[in-house]
């Protein structure tokens, strides 16, 4: 029944989709955290910069942001992000288009964890003599973080199955693969139930693992 | 208790007329979908393409053009139905066997390439087109053998037949580009960031026809594969003798080949000759 399977590398189509997910998770984490420190910073510039940015990002469609990152940077201003063949290209546009497009919800995740952090915490912070970086770095966002696992888990599982829109660009991950394999094997319904469940065998785990991180971290207030 | 009655008596009229509504409704469509479905009313449902110029296209204004709307509206009316009896139906190449299997559409001619692994799935009239994997290039630039490609840009569809072959024989040096359409690569061509679109010649043509293209891409007439466009039904179908005569028919009255050099003529394409039912070139 499943051997139209053979002669396709499968296993590593999704480890193209590991790799997008786990760069752009990376990339969205510290690009939404420094989102998220200038929505909340004392500059009014930092600040609508950061608004700005979250508001305009999250309500563009995903594949309208990957498409331009191949037909405009790539295509029309020639910026190929320090690589030489397409296929490097399409993989570094691909994660740059997921880091810009997730770390909008990355920081509002972030923003929402501040928010639970009682303000009495950063005045006494800058009470006792500390900038607003070390307030940030040192009493609120170690504090942030441990509330909003569980939110961040969600963003993740959504990243996950985003990276399927690199194939609209030519990244060989696994909803390429999927593709692939339909126009060959005319079997709809099948191919689609194994792509289906590879991205709940890289899904669940996920989320099961993070919730009980979540659990397990949270601060009790 | 005399409110709650009223209320009880309120919401029972509610639902029954919302059910009675809901009969109603179901009833017409269901009546629609046996005169459009089994082909046996007053109307035919076929599967096109509705986004290749030359093929199967729709146009701002809702009406269909190309070569496969050509020979579709022509087998339609052998089988007994006007031009306006016939409802047209978007056929994606992904979803084409699935909508026979199902019934959906009575036939499909959407630039459906005739291979073993959807023979196997669906029965297939015709072919009524053999079409050749080719390259479209810039107008002043020169590619005369397959190997030329080695080292250059090459855009294509992502997962199409097209782009694995060049991948797996034609030219394994050359670097590919993979969009979801052709006119994202049309865009790469036009800015010299690739140097070739490939696909069926077919295809290219229509888009080497369009207005806004007119002289500045052209064919290179490799002839890289052999692309038997045919009609598909569904498996068992009495429909495929049926539509097998009309195909015929159309050849020798020579609706076939006015259709041809007006769908692709502008291009220059140098169509092959009709081919014969059941020929199939390997």
């Amino acid at each position: 029944m499943f051997d139209f399977l053979e002669g396709y590398d499968l296993l590593g189509a999704f480890w193209v989709t590991v790799q997008l997910t786990v760069y752009s998770a990376i990339g969205s984490l510290i690009w939404g955290t420094l989102l998220a420190a200038m929505r909340v910073s004392p500059v009014p510039l930092m600040r609508g910069f950061g608004t700005a940015y979250v508001n305009v990002v999250r309500n563009i469609p995903l594949t309208v942001i990957i498409i331009f990152t191949s037909l405009g940077l790539y295509q029309t201003l020639s910026i190929t992000l320090g690589a030489e063949d397409i296929t490097t290209i399409n993989f570094r546009l691909a994660v740059l288009g997921l880091i810009a497009y997730t770390s909008a919800f990355v920081c509002e995740a972030v923003r929402s964890g501040i928010n639970t952090v009682p303000v009495g915490q950063a005045e006494a912070a800058r009470a006792i003599g500390l900038s607003f970086t070390q307030v940030l770095g040192l009493i609120v966002l170690p504090q942030a973080f441990r509330s909003v696992v569980g939110p961040l888990a969600n963003v993740l599982i959504a990243l996950t199955k985003n990276t399927t829109v690199a194939a609209a660009i030519g990244v060989a991950e696994a909803a390429y693969l999927m593709k692939e394999m339909i126009e060959n094997e005319a079997e709809l319904l099948l191919i689609s139930a194994v792509f289906a469940f590879g991205f709940v065998c890289l899904t669940l785990p996920t989320g099961l693992i993070l919730g009980w991180v979540s659990k397990k971290v949270a601060v009790k207030r | 208790m005399k409110l709650r009655k009223v209320t009880a008596a309120a919401a029972t009229a509610l639902v029954l007329s919302l059910t009675a509504t809901a009969c109603g409704g179901d009833g017409d469509s269901d009546s629609a979908d046996t005169g459009s479905g089994s082909g046996g009313g007053d109307k035919i449902t076929i599967g096109v393409k509705i986004d290749q110029p030359g093929i199967g296209q729709k146009t701002a204004d809702g009406t269909y053009e190309g070569f496969d709307i050509d020979v579709a509206t022509y087998v339609a009316k052998e089988l007994g139905y006007e031009a306006g009896d016939i409802e047209w139906k978007e056929a994606k190449s992904a979803d084409r066997e699935t909508m026979l299997d199902r019934g959906d559409v009575d036939f499909i001619a959407a630039s459906y390439s005739i291979t073993d692994e959807r023979d196997q799935k669906v029965d297939f009239a015709g072919p009524y087109l053999l079409a050749h994997q080719d390259l479209l290039i810039r107008a002043d630039d020169n590619i005369t053998k397959g190997e030329d490609l080695n080292g250059k840009k090459l855009c294509s569809v992502t997962g199409s037949t097209s782009a694995q072959n060049v991948k797996d024989e034609i030219a394994p040096q050359a670097q590919l580009q993979e969009y979801g359409g052709y006119s994202e690569c049309l865009t790469g061509l036009e800015n010299k960031v690739v140097d070739a679109l490939t696909t069926d010649d077919s295809i290219l043509a229509g888009y080497a026809a369009q207005e806004q293209f007119k002289g500045k891409f052209k064919l290179a007439g490799l002839k890289l594969s052999n692309e038997n466009y045919g009609i598909g039904v569904k498996e068992g179908s009495d429909l495929k003798a049926k539509i097998n005569t009309a195909l015929e028919k159309m050849v020798e009255d020579g609706s076939w080949e006015e259709s041809v050099k007006k769908n692709f003529g502008p291009a220059n394409y140098k169509y092959e000759p009709a081919p014969k039912i059941g020929q199939i070139v390997e």
